[in-house]
C-alpha cells in the first residue's frame, strides 16, 4: 500500500508529497516495525536500488512476513529531481533541520510529519551514499551516545565496517539523532557514491536487512548469514588524507583493500602544465575505506580515509 | 591603511582564492568586521566597501585613535560571489557552518581556520550577516544567548532593535558563536538586503558601526546618535505564516506599524488571478521583516511582528 506521509500545495499546479511503501503480513502477523528511510541528500541515490529490491524480494515470498516495513524512498523527492543534494529553493541541507516544527515553514513542517510517522518504528535505516566525492565501503556510522543500543543491531546489517564516532553539536540536527533521541533506533548507512548505483552495495545491504528483520521477528523465512564488520571506535583508528594542493585527482587504487604506509594512492596532476604536481600515498598502513572519486580537487579536499590497522 | 593577504590557496585554473584585509590604525585588536561569507551576499560586501572608504578617509584625518587597530575584511568567499554561487564552489559547503575551522582539514574549514586565526584576538566583532529565506528586516543587531553575550554593549549602535536569539545545533559552528567563546564582543548586523543593494541601508549600518567605535574610544568621530535600541527577545516575534501557496501581495512594508486585524497581504491562483487567500496582522505591532519573493509555498513565514507593548 502506497501512503501519503506529508503533502503540501506548491504554488503553480503542483502538489510536493512525502510517500511511504507500507508492506504487512498476508495474514495476523505481529506489531513490529521496520522502516527504511533514504533520499533526504537528493543526490545520493544507492537507497533506491536497496527499496525496489527490498520490495521486491519481501514481495516474492509474502508468507514469511510477520511484520510491518515500511520504505521511505524519497525523504527529499525535489533534489532527488533535480540532482540537488540539498532542498532546491531553499539551498538547506534537509538532515539539519530535524526533527523540524509543525510550525515552522514549508521543510521544518515536512520534517515534523516524517519524524511523527516514523516514531512507533521498532528499528529504522538511513540510507546514504557518501556524497558525489567519495566513494565508501558500505558501513554504519554511530554517534557514540547511542552506542551501546545500536551496536547490536550493526552487527547484523551485513556491512563491512562500523565507524563509532564521537558527539557534534551540529549532528543534532540529523534524522538519525532525532529517531534515536526519541527512542527509535536508527542506523546511518553510508554506502557506494553519489549519483550512482553500487548494484553489489545493494544487495549486501539487503541481505543484512532480512537479517535485522528476522531479529525483530519480521521475517521468518530463510537469510543469508552476514559478514562480521570491522568496528571502530577511538578516533585516532581513522587518518585523514586530504589533498596538499589543488588540481587533478588520478586515483589508481580502489577503497577496500588494505594498503601500507607510503603505498600510492594517486596523483594530483596539472593538465595545463602537463605535469604530476603531487604523488599521493597512504599516511597510514590500514585499511582504505573511502576515497576520492570526483577528480577536481582543492587544497584540502579530502582523498581517502584509512582505518589504521 | 594596509592592505593584506589574510588567507591564500592555491588554485588549477583560476586565479588563487584570496581573503584580503584592509587595516588601519596600529596597535590592539580593536575591533574587527567582516563582511560577506556567502555568493550572494552583495549587500554585506557593499556596505563594508563604504566602511574601507570612511575608514580611509578618517585615517587620512588622523581620526583613528593610537593604539588602536580596526580590521574590515569586506569579502571572506570571493570565490563564490564572483560566480554567483552561494556556497563553496566545488563542494557546496558554507564558510559560515566551519568554525572556529581546522587548517589540516577540507578546504572550506581551511578557509575558517584562516580567516578565525587572523580575527580570533579582536576585542570586538562584527558580521554583516544575512537571512536564508528571501526578504526585508529592519535593520537590527543580532545576538545569540551564549552567556557572554553583552546587551548593553549592542545598544550602543543605536540601530532601532536588538535581538537575542537561543542558539541552535548549526549555530555552534558560525563565526558568531565562535567570537564570543573565544571572548570576542560578537554582533551581527542585518542591514534591510543582501543580494539587491540598498544605499541607505547601507549607510545606516556605517554609520552605527561608526557610533559603536566613537562609543569604545577607537575611532574620533561625532556620529548621529541614532535610536536608542528597542531589546527584542527572538521568542516573541510573531511569526506570521502562509496557509496556502500562491502569488504574494503585500500591502504593507517593513517597518510599518500594523493593527491587529488590519490586512497585510494577498494570496492569488498563479493561474487564475483568483484570491485564495487573505493574511491577517494577529497583533498591534511592527513589521520587522517582510517576504519579498513574488511566489510563496505554504507554511513560510512572511511577516514578522514585534509586539507593540
Amino acid at each position: 500500500m502506497i501512503d501519503t506521509v506529508v503533502q503540501v500545495e506548491l504554488p503553480v499546479d503542483e502538489t510536493l508529497a512525502i510517500k511511504k511503501h507500507r508492506i504487512t503480513p498476508q495474514s495476523g502477523g505481529n506489531r513490529k516495525r521496520l522502516s527504511i528511510v533514504t533520499g533526504i541528500h537528493g543526490d545520493e541515490l544507492e537507497g533506491q536500488y536497496v527499496c525496489y529490491e527490498l520490495s521486491r524480494r519481501i514481495n516474492e515470498h509474502p508468507e514469511y512476513l510477520k511484520g510491518t516495513v515500511d520504505i521511505y524512498p524519497a525523504a527529499n523527492p525535489f533534489g532527488i529531481d533535480s540532482i540537488t543534494r540539498g532542498i532546491p529553493a531553499f539551498d538547506l541541507d534537509m538532515n539539519r533541520i530535524f526533527p523540524g516544527s509543525t510550525n515552522g515553514d514549508m521543510n521544518e513542517y515536512i520534517a515534523a510529519e516524517i519524524i511523527k510517522d516514523l516514531t512507533q518504528s521498532d528499528l529504522c535505516l538511513d540510507i546514504h551514499a557518501s556524497n558525489i566525492y567519495l566513494t565508501e565501503m558500505p558501513q554504519i556510522r554511530i554517534n557514540e551516545l547511542h552506542r551501546d543500543r545500536l551496536l547490536p543491531y550493526a552487527k547484523l546489517a551485513n556491512i563491512d565496517f562500523i565507524w563509532v564516532h564521537g558527539a557534534s553539536t551540529v549532528l543534532e540536527s540529523t534524522l538519525a539523532y532525532s529517531l534515536n533521541t526519541r527512542d527509535v533506533p536508527t542506523l546511518v548507512v553510508e554506502m557506494g557514491v553519489g549519483m550512482r548505483i553500487t548494484k553489489e552495495y545493494g544487495n549486501q545491504l539487503v541481505t543484512g536487512i532480512f537479517r535485522l528483520m528476522q531479529e525483530l521477528s519480521i521475517w521468518e523465512g530463510p537469510v543469508d548469514e552476514v559478514k562480521q564488520p570491522i568496528i571502530s571506535e577511538k578516533p585516532e583508528e581513522v587518518a585523514f588524507l586530504n589533498a596538499p594542493v589543488s588540481g587533478i585527482f588520478i586515483k589508481d587504487t580502489c577503497h577496500g583493500i588494505y594498503v601500507k604506509k607510503g603505498d600510492h594512492i594517486g596523483s594530483i596532476v596539472d593538465p595545463l602544465a602537463g605535469i604530476c604536481l603531487q604523488n599521493i600515498t597512504a599516511p597510514a598502513t590500514g585499511l582504505l575505506f573511502t576515497i576520492r572519486e570526483y577528480p577536481v580537487v582543492d587544497e584540502g579536499s579530502l582523498l581517502a580515509r584509512i582505518l589504521i590497522k | 591603511m594596509e592592505r593584506n593577504t589574510l588567507f591564500e590557496i592555491k588554485a588549477l585554473y583560476r586565479d588563487n582564492f584570496r581573503v584580503t584585509g584592509f587595516t588601519f590604525g596600529s596597535g590592539d585588536d580593536s575591533i574587527c568586521i567582516v563582511g560577506s561569507m556567502r555568493g550572494n551576499e552583495n549587500q554585506q560586501l557593499y556596505a563594508c566597501s563604504k566602511l574601507v572608504k570612511k575608514l580611509s578617509e578618517l585615517e587620512q584625518e588622523r581620526r583613528i585613535r593610537s593604539g588602536k587597530k580596526i580590521l574590515i575584511i569586506p569579502c571572506a568567499n570571493p570565490y563564490s560571489v564572483n560566480i554567483r554561487k552561494r556556497f563553496w564552489t566545488i563542494d557546496n559547503t558554507d564558510i559560515n557552518r566551519m568554525f572556529p575551522g581546522y587548517s589540516l582539514g577540507e578546504t572550506t574549514q581551511r578557509i575558517s581556520a584562516g580567516v578565525f586565526e587572523a580575527i580570533k584576538n579582536y576585542k570586538y566583532g562584527i558580521q554583516f550577516a544575512s537571512f536564508y529565506m528571501p526578504g526585508i528586516f529592519l535593520p537590527h543587531v543580532r545576538m545569540m544567548k551564549t552567556g557572554y553575550e553583552n546587551i548593553d554593549l549592542a545598544k550602543e549602535f543605536g540601530l532601532p532593535y536588538v535581538v537575542l536569539h537561543n542558539p541552535r545545533p548549526f549555530d555552534t559552528t558560525t563565526l558568531n558563536y565562535n567570537w564570543q567563546v573565544w571572548g570576542t564582543n560578537a554582533f551581527s548586523i542585518y542591514t534591510t538586503t543582501t543580494a539587491a543593494i540598498s544605499e541607505s541601508s547601507a549607510d545606516q549600518a556605517v554609520e552605527a558601526i561608526l557610533n559603536f567605535m566613537s562609543k569604545q574610544d577607537i575611532i574620533d568621530y561625532r556620529a548621529d546618535e541614532g535610536y536608542i535600541s528597542k531589546v527584542v527577545d527572538g521568542h516573541d516575534i510573531i511569526s506570521v505564516r502562509t496557509k496556502k501557496s500562491g502569488f504574494f501581495m503585500p500591502e504593507t512594508a517593513a517597518g510599518k506599524k500594523v493593527k491587529k486585524g488590519s490586512l497585510l497581504a494577498k494570496l492569488t491562483d498563479t493561474y487564475t488571478g483568483e484570491l485564495k487567500d487573505e493574511i491577517y496582522s494577529p497583533v498591534n505591532g511592527t513589521i520587522f521583516f517582510m517576504h519579498d519573493a513574488p511566489m510563496v509555498y505554504s507554511n513560510t513565514a512572511v511577516f514578522k511582528i514585534i509586539q507593540a507593548e
